[in-house]
Parts: C-alpha cells; sequence; structure tokens
C-alpha cells in the first residue's frame, strides 16, 4: 500500500497549449499532500496527470516524468488503465453510478472490472469500505437504495468507499468538499486523517484553511500572467508555508493580498 | 498545524471596498428614472380574459349563424379576441402585460390551428373504421372473400413480421453507430457519418423501397417481392432516425460518470458497456419504440418490394405479404363490388394502424418510466 510519488520536470499540454510547467516535487506516502492556488493555475490538470486521466481530453498530453516508486507511469509500456488500477481518485462534484444502488456503487471498482467474488467477499468489502468512509451506520439498512438518493456529503463519502473499495496505493481528491456543507466537510476531513494512515492522500483545495488543517505538506501553483503557464512555485511542510513562506507571491496568496 | 499569519476573509474585503466605492455612489440617470416608476400598475379584471374569450367566440358563433361558414366564424373570432385583449390591456395594463397577452393569444391560436388536422383525422378514422372493427376482421384473411366479409389477420402478421426484422437490422446498426460516434468518433470520418446519417434522414421512402428492390434484383431477378426486402427498406428509414436519437441520449450521460469509471480503472469498452449505455437506456429504448413506430405505417417502399396479397403468409423470404397499410391502399384503390365493403376494411384498417402506433407510443412511455434511473428507492 501507500506508494511515493516523484514527479520530475513535468510540462502539461492541452494540444499546443502549454498548460503546466516544470513541476518537480516528491509526494511522501502516509500523508496528505494539499496543492493550492488561484483558479486556472493547473492544480487539478496537475492531479490529473498523477492517474493519467488527463490525457481522456483529446490531444492533451505530457512531457517529464512521474515516478511512483521508481516506476515511470509515462513509461512505453504502461497501461493507463492500470495506473488507474493503483491510483485512485475522487471528484468536485459527487456522481455515483445513478443506475446502481449504493452496495453496487460500493462495489462498482470490483465487478465492472470482471473480478469474481463471492457474495460473503464482497458483502465484507462493502461493510469495510463504507466503515473507512464513516457511512456505514448511515446507510446499513438500505443498501439496495440507490446511491443518487443520498444527500451531497453521504453521496461524496459513498464516492471515497467506491474509491477505496478497490484498494488503491495513493487516493487524488479534487476538490472532495467544495460541493458540500460545513458538517460534511468535516466529516470526510476526518476521514481524510483516518485514510492517510493507509494510504498517499494528495488533495487539491481552494480553502486554505482545510489545507491548514488536514495536510501535511502544502504546494503552492501559480498563473505567472494570463495566457502563460502554470507551475508550481513552492511546495514544503504546511506549518512553514502557512508561517513563513519563503516566496512572496506564495504569501500574498496566503494572506489574501493576491491579485 | 498554524494558523495564517492574515485572515485572508478580512484583509482583501477593505481593499477592494475603498476601491470601488465611488463607482456605486454615482447618481447616474438610471437611478432617477427608476425612482419614478411606480411599484403598482393597474391590472385588468380577474375574469377579463375569460369575458373577452366569451364574447369573441359569441361574436363567432354569431357569424356563423349569419352564414359566413364555421372556418370565418373562428378566424374573426381570434383575431376579435386578440385585438381587444391587446387594447384593452394596454390602455389599463401598459405595453408589457398588453404584448405577454397579445403573444399568449397567438401561441395558443397556433397551437389549435396545428389541433384540427390531428382532431379530424382521428375523428374520421374512427368513425369509419368501427363499421368493420369485429371479430371477423382480426381473425379471417381475404382469402377467396369477394365483396363483404373478410378480414386483415394476413396483415397483422405481415406488418407485425416485416417491422419486427426491420428493427432488428435497424437497432444493432444504429445503436453502434451513436455509440462510435459519441464515445470513440474523431475527424473526418465521424464527420462524414453525421453528414451521411443527416442526408439518410432525408431519403424520400419509395427510394428507399426502390433501392432496396433494385437491391434484390440483382440476386433474386426482375419480379421479385418478398417481405425481408421490404424489411431492407424499411430499416434504410429507421436507421438514422435510432441513430439521431441514441445520439442524443448517449450525450445526456454525463461526463463525471465516464471519469468516475475510467478512474476505477474500468476500461473504455466496459465503461460504455456498464456504465454509460445503463444510464442511458429508457432514452434510447424510447427512441427505438418511436422509430419503430414511425416506419409502421410506411405504404410506398413496402408496395414496391412486398406486394399484397390475400392470404396468410407468415414467411418473409418468400412471396408477398400482406401489410395493414399497403391492404388500407389496395382496398381503397382497387374495390371490388359492393364498393362500400372494401372502403370499410381501409378505414378498418387504418383505424388498426392508428391504434398499433399508440400502443407503442405508450409502450415507450413505460419503458422509459421502468428503465429511468431512480433516484428514490
Amino acid at each position: 500500500m501507500a506508494k511515493r510519488i516523484e514527479v520530475k520536470g513535468l510540462d502539461i499540454y492541452y494540444d499546443k497549449f502549454l498548460a503546466v510547467q516544470g513541476v518537480s516535487m516528491t509526494i511522501e506516502p502516509r500523508s496528505v499532500t494539499a496543492l493550492i492556488g488561484p483558479s486556472g493555475c493547473g492544480k487539478s490538470t496537475f492531479l490529473r496527470t498523477l492517474n493519467r486521466m488527463h490525457e481522456l481530453v483529446p490531444n492533451a498530453r505530457v512531457e517529464g516524468k512521474v515516478l511512483m516508486d521508481n516506476e515511470d507511469l509515462y513509461g512505453a509500456n504502461v497501461d493507463p488503465v492500470n495506473v488507474r488500477r493503483h491510483i485512485g481518485m475522487v471528484f468536485q462534484r459527487p456522481n455515483p453510478f445513478p443506475t446502481m444502488s449504493i452496495y453496487d456503487n460500493v462495489v462498482a471498482g470490483v465487478r465492472l472490472n470482471s473480478k469474481r467474488m463471492k457474495r460473503a467477499d464482497l458483502d465484507a468489502l462493502v461493510e469495510r469500505s463504507l466503515r473507512s468512509a464513516n457511512l456505514w451506520e448511515e446507510v446499513k439498512d438500505r443498501l439496495n437504495r440507490p446511491g443518487s438518493g443520498l444527500s451531497g456529503g453521504q453521496q461524496q463519502r459513498l464516492c471515497i468507499a467506491r474509491a477505496i473499495a478497490v484498494q488503491p496505493d495513493v487516493l487524488l481528491m479534487d476538490e472532495p468538499c467544495s460541493a458540500l456543507d460545513p458538517i460534511s466537510t468535516q466529516a470526510i476531513e476526518d476521514l481524510m486523517l483516518e485514510l492517510k494512515e493507509q494510504y498517499t492522500i494528495v488533495i487539491v483545495t481552494h480553502n486554505m484553511q482545510q489545507a491548514a488543517r488536514v495536510s501535511d505538506v502544502t504546494g503552492f501553483f501559480n498563473l505567472r500572467a494570463v495566457g502563460e503557464p502554470g507551475g508550481l512555485v513552492e511546495i514544503d511542510e504546511t506549518t512553514k508555508i502557512f508561517s513563513t513562506p519563503s516566496n512572496q507571491a506564495t504569501e500574498d496568496y496566503i494572506s489574501g493580498r493576491f491579485g | 498545524m498554524s494558523t495564517p499569519p492574515t485572515n485572508p476573509a478580512t484583509g482583501p474585503a477593505e481593499s477592494l471596498d475603498t476601491d470601488r466605492l465611488p463607482a456605486h455612489e454615482d447618481p447616474g440617470p438610471q437611478t432617477v428614472t427608476l425612482a419614478a416608476v411606480p411599484l403598482t400598475r393597474g391590472s385588468l379584471p380577474r375574469h377579463a380574459a375569460r369575458l373577452v374569450l366569451l364574447g369573441a367566440v359569441g361574436l363567432g358563433a354569431a357569424l356563423f349563424a349569419a352564414g359566413l361558414g364555421a372556418t370565418w366564424g373562428a378566424v374573426l373570432a381570434a383575431v376579435a379576441y386578440t385585438v381587444v385583449i391587446y387594447l384593452w390591456s394596454r390602455s389599463v395594463e401598459g405595453t408589457r402585460r398588453a404584448f405577454d397577452r397579445f403573444v399568449t393569444a397567438v401561441v395558443s391560436s397556433a397551437f389549435l390551428v396545428a389541433l384540427v388536422p390531428l382532431a379530424s383525422v382521428v375523428w374520421t378514422v374512427v368513425d369509419r373504421g368501427l363499421a368493420r372493427f369485429d371479430t371477423e376482421f382480426f381473425s379471417y384473411s381475404m382469402r377467396g372473400v369477394v365483396g363483404e366479409g373478410g378480414g386483415v389477420n394476413h396483415a397483422i402478421f405481415g406488418t407485425l413480421i416485416i417491422t419486427a426484422l426491420a428493427a432488428l437490422i435497424s437497432v444493432p446498426v444504429g445503436m453502434l453507430t451513436a455509440i462510435y460516434l459519441v464515445e470513440y468518433g474523431r475527424g473526418a470520418l465521424a464527420r462524414a457519418i453525421t453528414f451521411f446519417v443527416d442526408v439518410m434522414t432525408g431519403i424520400p421512402s419509395i427510394v428507399a423501397g426502390l433501392f432496396a428492390y433494385a437491391l434484390f434484383e440483382l440476386f433474386y431477378g426482375p419480379g421479385v417481392r418478398m417481405g425481408f426486402m421490404g424489411s431492407v427498406a424499411l430499416s434504410i428509414l429507421m436507421i438514422p432516425i435510432v441513430v439521431r436519437s441514441t445520439e442524443e441520449m448517449l450525450k445526456l450521460v454525463p461526463n463525471e460518470l465516464r471519469e468516475a469509471s475510467y478512474a476505477l480503472a474500468v476500461p473504455k469498452w466496459r465503461t460504455i458497456v456498464k456504465v454509460v449505455l445503463p444510464t442511458a437506456i429508457a432514452g434510447i429504448a424510447t427512441g427505438v419504440t418511436l422509430a419503430i413506430a414511425r416506419v409502421i405505417g410506411e405504404t410506398a417502399p413496402l408496395l414496391i418490394t412486398v406486394g399484397i396479397t390475400t392470404s396468410d403468409n407468415f414467411d418473409p423470404f418468400d412471396g408477398r405479404m400482406a401489410t395493414l397499410s399497403v391492404f388500407s391502399f389496395s382496398q381503397y384503390a382497387t374495390p371490388g363490388i359492393p364498393r362500400e365493403a372494401y372502403f370499410d376494411r381501409a378505414w378498418s384498417a387504418a383505424l388498426l394502424l392508428i391504434l398499433i402506433v399508440m400502443v407503442l407510443n405508450l409502450g415507450a412511455r413505460l419503458i422509459s418510466r421502468l428503465f429511468a434511473p431512480k433516484t428514490r428507492g
């Protein structure tokens, strides 16, 4: 479980447009790494390159290296589907499969990959995943109801349960709380702190207090100017970024004196 | 964990306020006019529209009674209503409300005009078709029938068999084309396919029939007639409808669902089969049913390819078959004696066809309700 990710000189393109330039960072296992920065600076784009979701956009491509435990994710014979088996993702808007029940949503990753499992094993997997996502107590009596009937916060925790049911090594979260109320946000932040015991977590957030609360390391992305590519300005211990950042732009951003 | 040195919520807000405050205080000319607009306005009495409508209808009825004809009576009533309600509303309520009432009147009139042919067709077909809507009509074929009696048993089965075969050809071809266009298609090939599907939508049905006949003539020689040839002709008309409706439904599936599936390391083809299609299946089923309803009443291509017969023939690969639409046409076009018996059968066959299409439409609604993703359990 929990693997280290090293990014070396990553350039991210949409066709000919260079969106993010020259990102290098190391993401430690069993920690939460937060990525902050203004809109459009390439945080989400960068996150999506980590599990090769970026290339689903037509003509999108990257240059540079992303190493997971010294194995290049963009190597010649790497199958992106297998990469995503190791690196799961939770999206900004909760997106449970509308045709499936809560139960089926949790086992979707296993079942859609046509793995055969005994009913008892599946039941155990569902309970374990939902417990890890702090959702079990709320839904255990209605596992056969549609997943889209849950509240927004519950749906998002269902999506987290779905993502960890396939037991990835790394969990990417793209603004997982931006569509949720403070109570659901609290639940998911608590969950992240529990999950980091087992997983490597990378979270993109616009909420700086959230980054300060949950993350061990924070990276600040910025855009030099409109039309210029975005890039990583600095990355450091969260306590250091929020108290004595070494870059003026970082200090301006976190203190709100930005733009 | 540490607290940020400055609270982001307060710092920038103050500086922004001082920057922008003067702009808000600028007493522009709009502010003055806005202040002069009163909050209340006059309004017509509660039943004004109904009363004017009643008056207009009364006027139309009076004109009709005076011998002006129903059409002119209705047209003049509509015009009278529109003019009176507009002028009255304008004098009391102002131009915006008056224009609203004017457009409401025009749209409602257009709707009623569009409804006239539908009501007329339904009324005529039911009125004349009920004469022969009896058990003999459903259980007998026309074998050996001259004059009165006889039925459409052979034509019912012919229509169902030929349409089912057409659906069997069109649904896989159409759905796979739509899946290609939405999920895979890029560049020139996809554009070309979209273009030709558009072109196919506009093919006159007689041309589809001639094409199928020309195709089968190559293999079977001149004068060939068979039910399957009719199915091919119908599927040419049906495929573009299936492609279009399936395409629209697949486009409605949110991209987030596809991404969620990819993020779970599900390959693309399984994502399409297990996530995209189940999400869109209700709409696709409705589209397919409506496409069937669209072609089941086609006459011209079947006249060329399948012809008509008086006996039962349930083998679509051998010889002429009867279909309801062609039956109706031939009964009307080449009546025997007494003519009324043939005309009655033609009307009854038309009524039956309309009923089948109606059942298909109701079926489509039922299907979409049954298959639709459930949000509450």
